[in-house]
């Protein structure tokens, strides 16, 4: 393995180091992401590469690096964005055979501050059709397969950038997350990955899904990854009516590995033995146990609401979704159905055979609950749920820092497992989607393994306060080696 | 006088979609401009790429709050923009943003001038064009006060284009450049009695608009569109008939037309026994009648909910008092002031609050000259003409109020005679110019001097010493002829009171 190889392997940080001392360039890096993306191409986790753009802007880093000129901890590394993230004439298919040809006319905000701040972006990950979906089976690209065993899900909807960082092609990537998305395939593939406090990263550029809930996070090898990928990325948007006005603070500087003092609030109801892996639970104990015996404290807390969280979600994003996906109608871009006989025909057929089971089935509930007679049954009863909910957390933060729970009451499952059961996979999104309904900050980093398979730690944070779910995340990678596990040898 | 027998009357709201005078669309950076070529006009938003976010142009509030101030209205600290969920080829998002349950504008109103016959009833209202009058009825103006149940922000759709000539085939077009541009939909109650009654309330509307500056409501260029809602009852009758909504009135004429249409059609089907079924209508007016479009029963279920993506629209009350200090004098208070302040008769205040352009014009030749009833009656005579005879607009005008305002002057202090600034008002007109610079390079200052004048006078006496003899005689009425011909001698320059007394004192002594 040659060193840019070896740096690759490791995250972030050994990247840096090695770019920095002049050990390798840019170039060399972004040579060996590409060629590792190639070369793992069966993984289906990358679905687009930028090749020549990416290495004229790796040239240009490599030189700005070697004089000394850096302009940011991300200058000439590799990053992949979820294929729902716009980049300016790259492709942004979503998944879907609807948007199959289409080429962004303008960039993502993220994707800007990508450039500006000298990462290289690569190219484009594998995801569940408009981020529908918990496996990342649901895609025209074909299924994400998870490097550690090659017949399971990444899990989804961000799979393909889970499963690229776990197999080591970019340290980082980013997803987005409306119900888990983020957090359900970093702990799947054993990665760190972040969803910010809704409106800490602009949603400018995202193909949105369900609006009210979809968050930009970054996955990366290590939690320091996420933080630095979160310098970046996070902060004020005016494009973005809903981006927080408030300043993003120094989260390198957060990174201090001190929990003593803390208080980690773990959820009555979701620790329970009913529903969850009992292998899950326990490294999940551990992983909570090596963070008191850091100094940390740790307090029963109640989210009394968590019984409805799941009904509220799917109200909550299909509503949403039925309406922001109506702009997929063959009129000015994307598929349009062939010899169409009249406009109704045009959208029937256009929309039809272009969208995906997954995406039909949560269109349909969506507009259902929106409908005349039953809007206030489903949708308004949903909103009222979700402002429950969101006072539960601000109840229970009144007595903790933060709150500890499983990202996944399960490991990954095998591929095609629940590909018949929609119900089932809706359900095992219980852990993450309240972050979501509750607007709250959410990291999912490695607590070990069981048989074989990563176990995700969820770190729920007060609003804004990313800064104390990285600090207690990156304390507990600090002493333990979870994060460096690597997944069997990828052919 | 209503079309319908008298025992029926007709009972009328509107609702008015305008356009709000913004550089840039509501929700997007695209600059509104009228007559661009097709689709360029347009942002990635209007287009609905995937991804775009609307962000809410600032003034549009403010244009809200004002028009919200000026119809006596709640303007809400809070407010909450909606998605108005159909498919439709011209709108790309496949929603329109507007406001449903929360508007930025609640319960206002406004007065119309109504012209009542001796029996009560409304015969035609404000310039409403003349109907049929019940003879013997002596029509009075009445003072009519219209509710406005709301006012809200929305966005107006693209344009589908199904013209053979620009699709350049069977196909169908859409141009998005009106995609996004900002609308206020102002919605009256139901208190209008007459199609006259519903013209004058949209004039009257429609003045406020541009006078407030918030939309040049101009109904060729479509920036000003009504929806009406009509129904008919016996004039007793406790409760409302059922009504229909005629959609896309383009202007006054069609307005009143399809009203009474429409009316007419009710009327038909109630004295043949039938019921009169809820639907929207359009009017043809080629033929002067209105077609079912759709029943109601049929209608689209919107599925509106509030946009995740727009935040809440709150509003200062801070905010709302500092637009409430800017606000320009509106049309009824400017006329009354022009009444008692300038001691205008209540035409020339009339005419001269037309417009705002027109008004201010007035106001600053006044100040400039000194004597508002001459600046009056300079601008309602000569200034107008100019106006209707060049088929022009007051701005493309050379003539400013500065300038005339002090040709008056000249004309008030006499050194200019009427004759003189009438030869003088032209050029300013063409071509702009100080007036008294004009004055001096083209000779016309007016002679008062003395001297020179009797020099005239006594030129006159002697070439008409006949006259001159019937005045001493006891006619006077020769004096005027004296006059003209001293005048003719000074080319108009002799200030005219100073020749007067010198003809008067040289002749009789």
């Amino acid at each position: 393995m040659g060193q840019a190889e070896s740096l690759l392997a490791g995250g972030l940080a050994e990247i840096r180091e090695g770019l920095d001392r002049g050990d390798a360039t840019s170039s060399e890096i972004v040579e060996a992401s590409l060629a590792r993306i190639e070369k793992t191409a069966a993984l289906a986790v990358v679905v687009s590469t930028r090749a020549e753009s990416a290495r004229a802007e790796a040239e240009a880093a490599s030189k700005r690096i070697a004089a000394g000129q850096a302009l940011s901890p991300l200058d000439g590394i590799p990053v992949l964005l979820k294929d729902n993230i716009v980049h300016a004439g790259e492709p942004a298919t979503c998944s879907s055979r609807i948007l199959e040809n289409f080429i962004s006319p303008y960039d993502s905000t993220v994707a800007e501050r990508l450039q500006a701040a000298g990462a290289i972006l690569v190219g484009r990950a594998n995801m569940d059709e408009f981020a529908m979906g918990s496996s990342t089976e649901n895609s025209i690209h074909g299924p994400a397969h998870n490097p550690w065993k090659l017949d399971h899900t990444c899990g989804g909807s961000s799979g393909g950038s889970a499963g690229a960082v776990a197999a080591g092609l970019v340290p980082i990537a980013l997803g987005s997350d409306t119900g888990g998305s983020i957090r359900q395939p970093a702990s799947f593939c054993g990665v760190a990955g972040l969803k910010p406090t809704y409106g800490r990263v602009s949603r400018w550029g995202l193909v949105a899904f369900a609006s009210s809930l979809d968050q930009i996070g970054p996955l990366g090898r290590r939690v320091s990854d996420c933080a630095a990928a979160l310098q970046v990325i996070g902060g004020h948007d005016p494009r973005d009516s809903t981006s927080v006005p408030e300043l993003l603070p120094s989260l390198g500087g957060a990174l201090t590995g001190n929990v003593e003092g803390l208080t980690i609030g773990l959820p009555e109801e979701y620790f329970v033995e009913e529903g969850v892996d009992p292998a899950v639970l326990a490294r999940v104990r551990d992983a909570i146990a090596e963070l008191e015996a850091a100094g940390a404290k740790t307090v029963p807390v109640s989210l009394p609401n968590s019984p409805h969280t799941i009904a509220t979600y799917y109200v909550i994003a299909t509503a949403e979704a039925s309406s922001n996906l109506a702009r997929f109608d063959g009129v000015r871009y994307g598929r349009r159905a062939d010899k169409v006989k009249d406009l109704e025909d045009l959208y029937m057929r256009s929309r039809s055979e272009g969208f995906g089971a997954e995406v039909k089935r949560r269109i349909l509930l969506g507009t259902y609950v929106l409908s005349a007679g039953y809007y206030d049954a489903y949708y308004g009863q949903a909103q009222r749920v979700r402002t429950l909910i969101r006072r539960d957390f601000e109840r229970a933060f009144e007595t903790c820092d933060v709150i500890a729970t499983p990202t996944m009451p399960e490991t990954a499952f095998a591929l095609g497992a629940k590909a018949d059961d929609p119900l089932s996979m809706y359900l095992s999104d219980i852990y993450t989607v309240s972050a979501n309904l509750a607007g709250l900050p959410a990291l999912s980093m490695p607590c070990g393994l069981a048989d074989g398979m990563p176990v995700g730690l969820q770190l729920i944070g007060k609003s804004l306060d990313e800064a104390t779910i990285l600090r207690v995340g990156d304390a507990l990678e600090r002493r333990t080696d979870h994060h460096a596990a690597r997944p069997p040898e990828i052919a | 006088m209503s079309v319908l027998p008298d025992r029926y009357e007709m009972v009328i709201g509107l609702e008015v979609h305008t356009h709000l005078k913004t550089a840039s669309k509501l929700f997007s950076p695209a600059p509104v401009q009228y007559g661009k070529d097709p689709n360029h006009s347009v942002h990635p938003i209007d287009l609905a790429m995937p991804g775009v976010l609307p962000v809410l142009n600032e003034r549009v509030v403010e244009l809200s709050i004002r028009l919200g101030l000026a119809i006596h209205a709640t303007v809400n600290r809070y407010s909450v923009f909606a998605r108005k969920n159909y498919f439709y080829p011209d709108l790309p998002k496949g929603y329109q943003i507007s406001q449903f349950e929360e508007p930025i504008v609640s319960e206002g109103w406004l007065d119309i001038d109504v012209e009542v016959a001796d029996d009560g009833q409304s015969v035609s209202a404000g310039t409403g064009k003349g109907k049929k009058k019940k003879k013997g009825a002596v029509p009075t103006l009445e003072r009519k006060r219209i509710g406005i149940t709301r006012a809200h922000i929305e966005e107006d759709a693209g344009k589908s284009i199904h013209d053979i000539s620009i699709a350049g085939s069977d196909d169908s077009c859409i141009d998005l450049n009106r995609a996004g541009v900002p609308l206020l939909e102002i919605v009256s109650e139901p208190d209008m009695r007459s199609a006259q009654e519903a013209t004058a309330y949209l004039r009257a509307l429609r003045s406020i608009l541009r006078y407030l500056g918030v939309s040049d409501a101009d109904m060729e260029k479509g920036q000003f569109r009504c929806d009406a809602n009509v129904s008919i009852r016996l004039r007793d009758a406790p409760e409302f008939g059922t009504r229909t909504e005629i959609k896309n009135l383009n202007s006054f004429t069609n307005v009143e037309d399809a009203i009474e249409a429409e009316a007419l059609r009710q009327l038909e089907l109630i004295e043949d026994g039938e019921d009169i079924v809820q639907a929207t209508m359009a009017y043809d007016p080629e033929r002067h009648r209105t077609s079912v479009m759709r029943l109601k029963e049929n209608s689209d279920d919107y599925r509106y909910f509030p946009d995740p993506d727009l935040i809440p629209l709150r509003i200062d009350p801070a905010h709302i008092a500092a637009v409430r200090e800017a606000l320009p004098e509106l049309p009824e208070e400017k006329r009354n002031r022009f009444e008692t302040e300038y001691a205008l008769s209540a035409y020339d205040a009339d005419v001269l609050t037309a417009t705002r352009a027109l008004a201010e014009f007035f106001e600053a030749t006044a100040k400039g000259c000194g004597a508002p009833k001459v600046a009056a009656n300079w601008i309602t005579r000569d200034v107008l003409r100019e106006i209707k005879e060049r088929e022009c607009e007051l701005e493309d005008l050379s003539l400013t109020p500065e300038m005339l305002g002090k040709l008056i002057a000249l004309v008030e202090e006499g050194r200019l005679t009427a004759r003189s600034a009438s030869q003088l008002f032209p050029y300013l007109v063409s071509d702009g110019g100080d007036p008294e610079a004009l004055m001096v390079e083209r000779g016309l200052e007016a002679v008062s001097d003395v001297g020179a004048i009797d020099g005239f006078v006594d030129e006159v006496i002697s070439a008409n010493a006949d006259v001159v003899q019937q005045v001493r005689d006891g006619d006077d009425k020769p004096l005027n002829f004296l006059m003209g011909q001293v005048m003719k001698a000074s080319q108009g320059k002799a200030e005219p009171g100073q020749v007067r007394k010198a003809l008067a004192e040289k002749i009789r002594g």
